[in-house]
């Protein structure tokens, strides 16, 4: 591909990280292909997906320029163990509330929902600022990347709105999703090692300082929603470091199973 | 004036009527997806973006280009740049007039939304949309959207609520 190895660069594991939110997050939509619970919607949230995987692709590409010794974006993608991601815990949960009663079958529109606005409202901000990042091609990449991941923010923003503030049920769902995941989104404000690194040498953005317009967006999109916002807990996730929740190893083994018992196949 | 043309100038005449593989009525210069062909150390290169970041279709894109050259005995290698982003706006009129014509609603220009300044469907009446999408089939301007994301990444869907009919609208980007 067209990456070039610029003056200044990204910590490849800063590029991991970006990457592997995106990988994991588009991997767990990607499971209500065929599934969702309208036409439209299984539609979106494949579609979704195929951004997000996308955007997992172009940095995995510029992550293996920048490691070489014959690394790829597959290599990063599906060779590598649950130690070694970075993604943030939020985007590994399966999709029901885990601390709620209120989920039906595995997969809970509500909580997909939520997941994808804490995020996308996350990334909006991010993307914005890595345009300006020294390192060119994850410039480039982020660039693109903010297109879509406000045309996400639009699309979650605007189910957490008519489900928020829909029927009782829809309500009760929305709020109980709402209240297991965003304790996860506390992890976005503590930098990591990587992070700091980037932010160092002029390739990342501190993500800490985007705290309060994060807030101004989930504040807003939540009282338009009738939704209470849960009081800040203790606890703080430590994907991005690699300790993971019990879940990432099975997202990876359905992801990685292919490539691991038919190394370097093509279609 | 001579007409001799250079082996870049020549491979570009000949990508110029590539069309789009999804979108087969409009090509791929005019889509801003083609965007150079040039000279590089190795040989002929010929530059071409990406539209969504995980459009599917730009493998098919790289052996349309290929096969395309390789038809009139040139060999290329096929770059894939990323800056600037690919923008609907690079879109040309008469390729905007080709989409309504072939059904699909072409994009607006693009006004960079505000994070969070999201609008809401009407599911039930919220607050009022900013743009005016026409029907490419009658051009009425009574039309809704019935979902963010279409066929395709580029797309979404909407319905004409005067002839009734279901329509795409190419998102801009």
């Amino acid at each position: 591909m067209g990456a070039q190895v610029t003056a200044v660069t990204a910590p490849v594991d800063y590029l991991l990280h970006l990457a592997d939110n995106a990988l994991i997050l588009g991997q767990r939509n990607a499971e209500w292909c065929g599934h969702g619970p309208v036409l439209e919607e299984d539609i979106a949230l494949s579609n979704n997906s195929l951004d997000l995987i996308g955007q997992a692709r172009l940095l995995y590409q510029h992550a293996a320029t920048l490691i070489g010794k014959g690394a790829t974006e597959d290599t990063l993608a599906y060779f590598r163990d649950v130690p070694d991601f970075r993604n943030y815990t939020l985007c590994e949960l399966p999709h029901l509330p885990l601390m709620s009663a209120t989920a039906q079958g595995d997969r809970d529109f509500a909580t997909t929902i939520a997941r994808n606005f804490l995020y996308s409202a996350l990334m909006v901000l991010a993307w914005e600022q890595l345009q300006s990042s020294k390192d060119e091609q994850l410039a480039a990449i982020a660039a693109k990347s903010l297109k879509e991941a406000r045309y996400h923010l639009r699309h979650s923003r605007d189910w957490l709105v008519r489900l928020g503030d829909g029927t009782d049920e829809s309500h009760a769902r929305m709020q109980a999703a709402i209240d297991a995941l965003l304790p996860y989104t506390r992890e976005f404000w503590v930098a990591s090692a990587h992070e700091q690194a980037a932010q160092a040498n002029g390739s990342g953005v501190d993500v800490t300082a985007l705290q309060p317009d994060w807030n101004a967006i989930v504040d807003a999109a939540l009282a338009e929603a009738t939704l209470k916002r849960p009081a800040d807990s203790a606890f703080v996730p430590t994907g991005k470091q690699g300790i993971h929740s019990e879940h990432l190893g099975f997202v990876l083994a359905e992801m990685q199973s292919l490539a691991r018992q038919h190394p370097g196949a093509n279609w | 004036m001579t007409t001799t043309l250079t082996r870049a100038e020549q491979a570009w005449q000949l990508l110029e009527g590539l069309s789009d593989p999804e979108i087969p009525v409009i090509t791929l210069r005019e889509l801003g997806i083609l965007r150079a062909v040039r000279e590089g150390a190795d040989g002929l290169e010929v530059v071409i973006t990406p539209t969504y970041s995980g459009c599917p279709a730009m493998g098919q894109i790289e052996d349309d280009v290929k096969a395309t050259l390789a038809a009139a005995g040139l060999q290329a290698r096929v770059v894939t740049q990323l800056a600037p982003a690919w923008t609907t706006d690079w879109m040309t009129e008469a390729a905007r007039e080709k989409l309504r014509a072939y059904g699909i609603a072409p994009p607006h220009a693009c006004a960079s939304e505000p994070p969070g300044g999201a609008s809401v469907v009407k599911f039930a009446a919220r607050s009022a949309k900013a743009d005016v999408v026409h029907c490419p089939q009658c051009g009425s301007a009574n039309t809704t959207e019935t979902s963010h994301f279409g066929s395709t990444a580029c797309k979404a869907l909407y319905r004409c609520l005067d002839c009734m009919e279901p329509f795409d609208y190419f998102k801009p980007y």
